[in-house]
């Protein structure tokens, strides 16, 4: 089967110029620290704006997957790059990256030539600038989306790479961008997020939210401009920027990003002084994006030429003979596609007792054959640590199915208890209080029954092994904490929280459990929700009726089975 | 200021070129936390990383730092989680790290 170039950004000569002479320059760095030439600190913030940390056991290297595509010829690479300069594996992790854990320094330069020849580099994953823009996994494909937002990700990305104003900025600035009323991208959890919708006239235009994070302080963000429009959209964030550039608070790191600015000024007042921005920029009339350019860049990411098919949902009815195993994974892992007869299927890195978003070479491998085979050469990464096959028609599921089948990728379990997200926690992140990925797995190990995960329905299980909360515990159904107390590893619950378009930050339970402890208080309090919820809700929407007291009762009640 | 009771100390870095852990062993680095020297006081641990820092020029390794550890039955066990991990690979997946003798180099 030939490699399928799917409609994606191609580097125009510009950024193939740029990232080459990044590549070059940084290989140069290297040398120059290796022969004493540069001191560590000196290079250490050269190696981290070239995403490169040093974390635990060795250096990390975090590769940017710009808004969450990839191509079939990329994901061979990722997975050549896995298996000649790493250890055979990556982690696909909630900023829809890549992560190697076992990068040499000395073959950092290899590895980013090798990225190079793919469009790829490890650029802005790192260091108190604009960060790599992160968009909804289904974008281009989903039934319910108003438009793609991906072509608006990669005009912020040309806009903000190399912008001199913004290259040191008070802390890191994360975007997210959606076209679809249900978001899928966390929006309210960034610094910034952008929402396409449509106005009264139904014209299209954005939603410009900010002030949202996690980590220490968690914040849900706020609307700052109901409708942009769209040729506005850059002297907007110019406007915001500039406002977050000039009264950010640089003095203390836990202060600096913008959404203590924004809770620290209001709404209102921010309003006025990025509205007083955007005027003088306007007024300048630079920072227009000329319908050309959009039209240009939306070009690249032009829908695929669908063939005309019928639908066939639900292909999956048991009545007519299918395979047990194949309906569960359609009914579960299959999201509703723009085109009839298409899907879009969601592959789990989530396989019970598996390390949630870690794929091997042969596995990427083989997905990037499935991709080319099925799925017009394309795959997406989402926030929630799986791999999206955006465009598969209907009839090819059963053997689309199969093949995953044959390299340990067909759990269905998509949006169910045990697709948890799991930070690396400490048995990788040099910053973590305590682990992450055995508590997943042993939460996954004790709901591996499928049809309990399916009793219990949508429960969204988020673990951060630091209060950096890569993990995104704020946001979970269920978050969990780890925390360190004189050296041992202790996990905090947190209910109520939601990265979905009912966003809401979780209530911390109480006191942290031990590490043998925390699956069971799960558990009590995963039996708490069955013996109170009302027909057909969920999860969340029954702590919300009810509150954290039941729960509360149970987690802590250690005697109850 | 007076310096707080540590008990035992190691101290440990990063090999420079690949990353790789050490620990300090007379005035080198072994790979392994049981070859390792055990520093039996405040005064002798801070006198070791200030020779280490003081090697930073050499370009060897980078980030160094003491960690505390227990003698329990003749084995250096550190008293941090982290520092167990750290010397011995990821728990979660025995086939790698030092664990698995695995030598980064
Ligand atoms: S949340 Fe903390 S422990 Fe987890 S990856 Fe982020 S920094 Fe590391």
């Amino acid at each position: 089967m030939s490699e399928i170039q799917p409609n994606m950004y191609r580097y125009d000569e510009f950024d193939a110029r740029f990232v080459a002479e990044r590549t070059a320059q940084f290989a140069g760095q290297v040398q120059r620290r290796l022969s004493g030439e540069l001191t560590e600190d000196q290079f250490k913030p050269l190696r981290l704006m070239n995403g490169l940390y040093l974390q635990l056991h060795a250096y990390m290297l975090r590769v940017a997957v710009p808004y969450g595509t990839l191509s079939s010829r990329q994901m061979r690479m990722l997975a050549h790059i896995a298996r000649k300069y790493d250890k055979g594996y990556g982690h696909f992790t909630t900023r829809q990256n890549i992560q190697y854990n076992w990068p040499r320094l000395v073959d950092v330069p290899d590895i980013l030539r090798d990225l190079a020849r793919v469009e790829m580099h490890a650029i802005q994953t790192s260091g108190n600038c604009i960060r790599n823009v992160t968009a909804d996994h289904f974008a281009g494909a989903s039934a319910d989306e108003i438009e793609d937002p991906r072509p608006l990700a990669e005009i912020i990305r040309q806009w903000s790479s190399l912008h001199p104003e913004f290259v040191f900025l008070p802390r890191k600035f994360k975007i997210a961008v959606s076209g679809s009323p249900h978001d899928r991208a966390a929006l309210a959890f960034h610094d910034m997020a952008i929402e396409i919708v449509k106005n009264a006239e139904g014209r299209t235009g954005y939603k410009v939210l900010v002030g949202g994070g996690m980590g220490r302080t968690p914040y849900i963000a706020q609307a700052l401009g109901e409708f942009v429009e769209k040729q506005d959209i850059l002297a907007f964030l110019e406007s915001v920027l500039r406002v977050y550039n000039e009264q950010g608070r640089r003095d203390n790191i836990y202060k600096a990003r913008i959404k203590i600015l924004t809770n620290a000024l209001g709404i209102e007042e921010l309003k006025k002084l990025v509205a007083r921005e955007f005027a003088e920029i306007k007024a300048r009339g630079d920072l227009t994006v000329p319908r050309e350019e959009l039209d240009r860049i939306t070009a690249y990411f032009a829908p695929p030429a669908f063939e005309t098919l019928e639908d066939a949902m639900p292909f999956f009815d048991e009545k007519k003979g299918g395979d047990a195993a194949f309906n569960a994974w359609a009914s579960q892992n299959i999201a509703k596609h723009r085109a009839p007869g298409y899907a879009i299927a969601t592959i789990s890195l989530k396989a019970v007792g598996a390390v949630p978003g870690d794929a091997s070479a042969e596995q990427l491998d083989a997905i990037a054959g499935i991709m080319d085979r099925f799925s017009l050469g394309e795959v997406r990464v989402s926030h929630e640590q799986n791999l999206v096959l955006p465009h598969v028609r209907q009839r090819d599921l059963p053997a689309i199915f199969a093949a995953l089948q044959a390299i340990d990728l067909a759990t269905p379990n998509a949006g169910l208890i045990t697709d948890i997200i799991a930070c690396p926690g400490l048995d990788y992140c040099d910053l973590a209080n305590a682990r992450s990925i055995p508590i997943a797995q042993r939460i996954a190990r004790k709901f591996a029954d499928l049809d309990r995960q399916h009793d219990i329905g949508e429960l969204k299980i988020k673990i951060s092994g630091c209060i950096n909360a890569c993990g995104h515990h704020h946001a979970g159904h269920i978050g969990i904490l780890g925390v360190d107390k004189k050296g041992v590893e202790f996990y905090q619950l947190q209910l109520g929280g939601s990265g979905a378009e009912d966003a809401s930050i979780g209530e911390v339970m109480g006191p942290g459990f031990t590490e043998h402890e925390i699956a069971g208080a799960v558990e009590r309090v995963v039996n708490a929700y069955l013996a109170a919820r009302k027909p057909g809700e969920r999860f969340l929407d029954a702590y919300r009726r009810i509150g954290m007291t039941p729960f509360k009762q149970a987690a802590y009640d250690m005697e109850a089975a | 200021m007076a310096h707080q009771n540590h008990g035992s100390q190691m101290l440990t870095a990063n090999r420079l070129r690949d990353g790789d852990v050490l620990y300090r062993k007379g005035d080198g680095w072994v790979l392994a936390l049981a070859d390792g020297d055990v520093f039996g006081d405040e005064a002798a641990a801070q006198a070791a990383l200030a020779a280490a820092q003081g090697e930073a020029g050499r370009n060897e390794f980078v980030s160094p730092y003491l960690f505390e550890v227990r003698i329990v039955d003749g084995r250096i066990i550190p008293v941090k989680e982290r520092e167990v991990i750290r010397a011995a690979g990821p728990t979660v997946r025995h086939d790698l790290g030092k664990q698995a003798g695995m030598v980064n180099v």
